[in-house]
């Protein structure tokens, strides 16, 4: 598998360079890595050489996802999703991943607010079935009344899963309610419940033939393979899809002015210790000025990540108040991004301490700002961070596909190693006098209590034996 | 650093909260078990060298060299995990996996961890069963000062009082989280369930009762009797040679001692006869988990088990209960099995989440699906597709230094030499369908299932074994 000292790692080798450059503060000369071309109907497509293992990774972008949702219908854009792995002309019901599994592939979905990926890894070889199907059902996707009803039943049960049976991530879905005054990033990719209940094929139907063509899709093929090979294979596959030309630019409502902080409070006999949650709405890279989303990201590193951080040193080392802290800056959004902080207390302690404690901390950055030192050290770890994820080609593939498929283009996205390192202190500063404003938050607090309000201990559950 | 399990934290992904297609719990067990079985491969594609060295100073290792670029990963393994902690220090050797990065030598805690991201270096530790697990990785630049960091931690790590209080509060929260968590409570549960009086059944992250009893001469104790070369295994990938990596090993373990003192544990075999048990919980969703003994990892009959595991619930949306439970009937988001060998006992376990008044249904459906494989096996076409898929997907599980290195160790701690790799699509190519049918009987004998249910499940329609 690993061609070892055969071939040369461009991908790689050049992260490693950003590397070297990155410790000395210098900014890197960012060489192409990718490279990207457009089919005839509009298909973008990118190939990221990576020649150790003779395998790729296909993935399929399409530029929407549950932020386009119509009124009404939420969780459409992920409930097709599924319903994708159904049936075509040519593909039987549920044979889809039977095929790719047959030909030793792995294959998976997932749904963002922005996008939707379809992906696949396997064997170089079978690169060009992979796209032949995919193209496939890019045009022919056919569902039955009771297949939707089926699958229906099992996006409700992922709802489950993921949401109902989890009380931070019900929280989670309140205060991102909250947080959005006009903008669909209030409503929950997997969709509210009683809209979920009543998604029907035609509206699956709907936003398909609406959105899924090839002038409003992304292809990215990362692994052993050459733009060449790709470029014949994509031809003959996707470049026979008729592109549809109603595909228009999202235009999604946009947030007003902000000019009141929020506040909100979850009482879960499930929530085990009490926790406390802050989300700051902020630019993303897509809206954010020049050096702004990285001056953010960069921010959010020292103010929150790992056992280094301002959070973690106040809360959790010196006053003891909270068992651990973290938080970050999530600027992948299309049209916006946010800071989310949290902390859970420690058995006992009022979240009022937390709460203080926490904005204490956020108040000597706004005023005072970060260190040289500091920001050096977020720097490094972040450009590390990058790198050793450029050992798989299974992130870098989503690396890039999400970026093209919010409007980056390739040196932007090869370029952000040096537009990390060019962050000066004076920018953290403002980009945390500007954005950590009370005015854009929404504050939560989950508490393990009744709604009596009473502190109660949860009881240990009850076992029953059966035979 | 340990912290609050991920699926309670929010928002702390690197990318957007997205929604996948297959379960997170389906996912991350077929992630797990991927790590411990897949350890075999072969295939005129490949020429990958396994370099078996041993260090001036004795220590054995694995290397794999790949020199385009310049960073390298490690991974080791001592023998013991958590079937060593102490009878009443339940928790004690995960307690320790969060403590080595919390000071060591001269340096305190904040600055041993701020020389670690000063120099892009990664470790961290996580304990199962029957290892104690390190990975490290490193740039070849900084590999000298970061071995000289590992070095520290598994020799001279300090646990400074304040530093054990502080890991301690955070591991009594987590202890509080999974204690709501239907899939925590479900596992742990049916560990108790299946290898009761034996220390598989021991809580691995302890109870509160057993975390605020531990001290740090129980860390220190822990590290002592199970940090020692005999048990030690270790696989190297990435840019460093046979004499470079001589020299790490003898720096990072030389001074360990040359025996473990580990405490005997006995063989066993999950309790047999049936049992199911309910454990309530105010969800929406109940969790099942079900399970029953399989061969031990060297039995001629375990590789036939694997792959019948692919079939029937380890292949994802190809295998037959993902098409029964999800497909068909739309009872549940994930359901999975897997086959997975201890050193001292082997199961073949699964789960599912459903509503719960599905939860009865659910489970009938998965006990029919096993006795009709345990009656007839599978057919021709379902073995032809497992071991297209098992031969055919072999590579991706070896596309990353660090994926190559958990293989590999994988591969050694069960006690088999690099060669096997170049063995093991042979071996899963030659299984027949009398393998397979003999295997099935012998395997799955559903009145011996052991169910564990959290939630408040409708259980009318479940039969019992």
């Amino acid at each position: 598998m690993h061609n070892l000292g055969r071939r040369r790692l461009p991908t790689l080798a050049m992260a490693v360079m950003m590397l070297a450059f990155a410790q000395q503060i210098v900014p890197a000369h960012a060489e192409p890595r990718a490279s990207e071309f457009t089919l005839s109907n509009g298909m973008q497509v990118v190939v990221i050489p990576d020649h150790r293992a003779p395998v790729v990774t296909h993935m399929v972008w399409y530029k929407v996802g549950a932020a386009d949702e119509p009124k009404a219908t939420s969780g459409i854009a992920h409930f097709l999703e599924h319903l994708m792995f159904k049936s075509t002309d040519k593909i039987a019901v549920g044979e889809f991943s039977k095929i790719i599994s047959r030909l030793g592939g792995q294959d998976n979905a997932f749904t963002g607010q922005d996008v939707t990926s379809y992906h696949q890894r396997i064997a170089k070889e079978r690169l060009g079935t992979v796209m032949d199907m995919e193209a496939d059902r890019m045009q022919h996707l056919r569902l039955t009344k009771d297949e939707v009803a089926t699958e229906r039943q099992v996006i409700l049960e992922e709802r489950r899963s993921r949401i109902d049976n989890n009380p931070t991530a019900l929280l989670d879905e309140q205060m991102n309610a909250a947080l959005y005054l006009s903008h669909p990033y209030g409503i929950p990719v997997i969709g509210w419940e009683h809209e979920m209940a009543k998604l029907s094929r035609e509206d699956a139907m709907r936003f398909y033939k609406r959105y899924y063509a090839p002038n409003n899709a992304i292809l990215v093929v990362a692994g052993d393979v050459t733009p060449e090979e790709v470029k014949k294979l994509a031809e003959e596959t996707y470049g026979k899809v008729p592109p549809n030309p109603e595909v228009d630019g999202r235009k999604r409502p946009q947030e007003p002015k902000h000019i009141a902080a929020r506040r909100l409070e979850l009482k879960d006999p499930r929530a085990g210790n009490a926790s406390f949650h802050r989300y700051y709405l902020t630019p993303s890279y897509t809206t954010a000025k020049p050096g702004e989303a990285e001056a953010l990201d960069l921010l959010m590193k020292i103010v929150a990540d790992g056992a280094t951080s301002r959070l973690y040193k106040k809360l959790v080392v010196d006053d003891k108040i909270a068992a651990t802290s973290g938080g970050d800056y999530s600027g992948w959004g299309l049209d916006s991004g946010a800071i989310s902080i949290y902390a859970v207390a420690t058995n006992g302690t009022s979240l009022d301490k937390v709460e203080a404690d926490v904005d204490a901390v956020l108040d000597e950055i706004r005023t005072k700002g970060v260190t040289a030192a500091e920001l050096e050290r977020a720097k490094k770890t972040f450009l590390a961070d990058f790198i050793y994820e450029s050992d798989n080609q299974a992130s870098l593939a989503r690396r890039y596909g999400w970026s093209v498929a919010v409007g980056r283009s390739l040196s932007d996205i090869e370029g952000w190693p040096k537009a990390i390192s060019k962050v000066t202190p004076e920018q953290v500063k403002q980009a945390a006098a500007t954005y950590l404003d009370e005015r854009r938050s929404v504050t939560g607090w989950l508490l393990p209590e009744n709604a009596n309000g009473r502190g109660e201990r949860v009881e240990q559950p009850v076992a029953h034996s059966r035979s | 650093m340990q912290l609050i399990h991920e699926g309670r934290r929010m928002a702390a992904a690197p990318l957007p909260r997205v929604s996948f297609r297959l379960g997170r719990a389906a996912g991350a067990a077929l992630a797990l078990f991927a790590v411990a079985l897949f350890t075999t491969f072969s295939g005129p594609a490949f020429a990958m060298k396994i370099q078996t060295i041993k260090s001036p100073g004795g220590i054995e290792a694995w290397l794999v060299e790949e020199h385009s670029v310049p960073m390298m990963a490690m991974r080791f393994a001592f023998e013991g995990g958590s079937s060593q902690d102490p009878v009443g220090k339940e928790g004690l050797s995960n307690f320790l996996t969060a403590m080595l990065d919390e000071g060591a030598g001269d340096l305190t805690s904040r600055e041993f961890q701020e020389r670690m991201e000063d120099i892009s270096m990664r470790m961290s530790y996580e304990e199962a069963k029957d290892a104690f697990y390190g990975n490290f990785e490193t740039l070849t630049a900084n590999r000298a000062e970061a071995a000289k960091l590992l070095k520290l931690a598994l020799n001279k790590p300090r646990f400074d009082p304040d530093a054990v209080e502080r890991i301690r509060k955070q591991l009594l929260a987590v202890l509080v989280y999974a204690a709501r968590d239907p899939d925590k409570v479900a596992l742990e549960k049916w560990y108790a369930a299946a290898f009761k009086g034996h220390p598989y059944a021991r809580p691995a992250n302890g109870t509160e009762a057993t975390l605020v009893k531990i001290a740090r001469e129980d860390l220190e104790g822990y590290r002592k009797r199970n940090f020692a070369k005999d048990t030690l295994k270790v696989v190297a990938v990435g840019d460093i040679n046979a004499t470079q990596l001589g020299v790490l090993l003898d720096e990072v373990f030389g001074d360990l001692p040359a025996k473990a003192d580990l405490t005997p544990v006995a063989k066993t075999t999950p309790v047999t006869g049936g049992q199911q048990e309910v454990i309530e919980m105010n969800v929406p969703q109940s969790v099942a988990v079900f399970g029953l003994g399989a061969m031990p990892r060297k039995d001629p009959d375990f590789l036939p088990a694997f792959v019948l595991n692919q079939i029937l619930g380890g292949g994802g949306f190809a295998s037959k209960l993902m098409e029964e439970v999800r497909e068909k009937r739309g009872l549940a988001y994930s359901v999975y099995t897997y086959v997975y060998p201890y050193q001292h006992t082997s199961i073949f376990s699964g789960g599912v989440a459903t509503r719960n008044e599905a939860m009865g249904q659910s489970l009938d459906v998965i006990r029919d699906e096993l006795k009709k494989m345990a009656d007839k096996g599978p057919s021709q076409e379902d073995l032809d597709n497992a071991k297209n898929y098992l031969i055919g997907s072999y590579p991706l599980r070896f596309d990353t230094n660090a994926k190559i290195a958990t293989q590999l160790l994988g591969l050694m701690m069960d006690g088999f030499g690099p060669d096997y790799v170049a063995n093991r699509n042979a071996m899963i190519a030659a299984i027949t369908l009398d393998d397979e049918k003999r295997v099935a009987k012998r395997l799955l004998d559903t009145k011996n299932l052991i169910v564990t249910i959290v939630g408040k499940p409708t259980l009318e329609h479940a039969k019992k074994g």
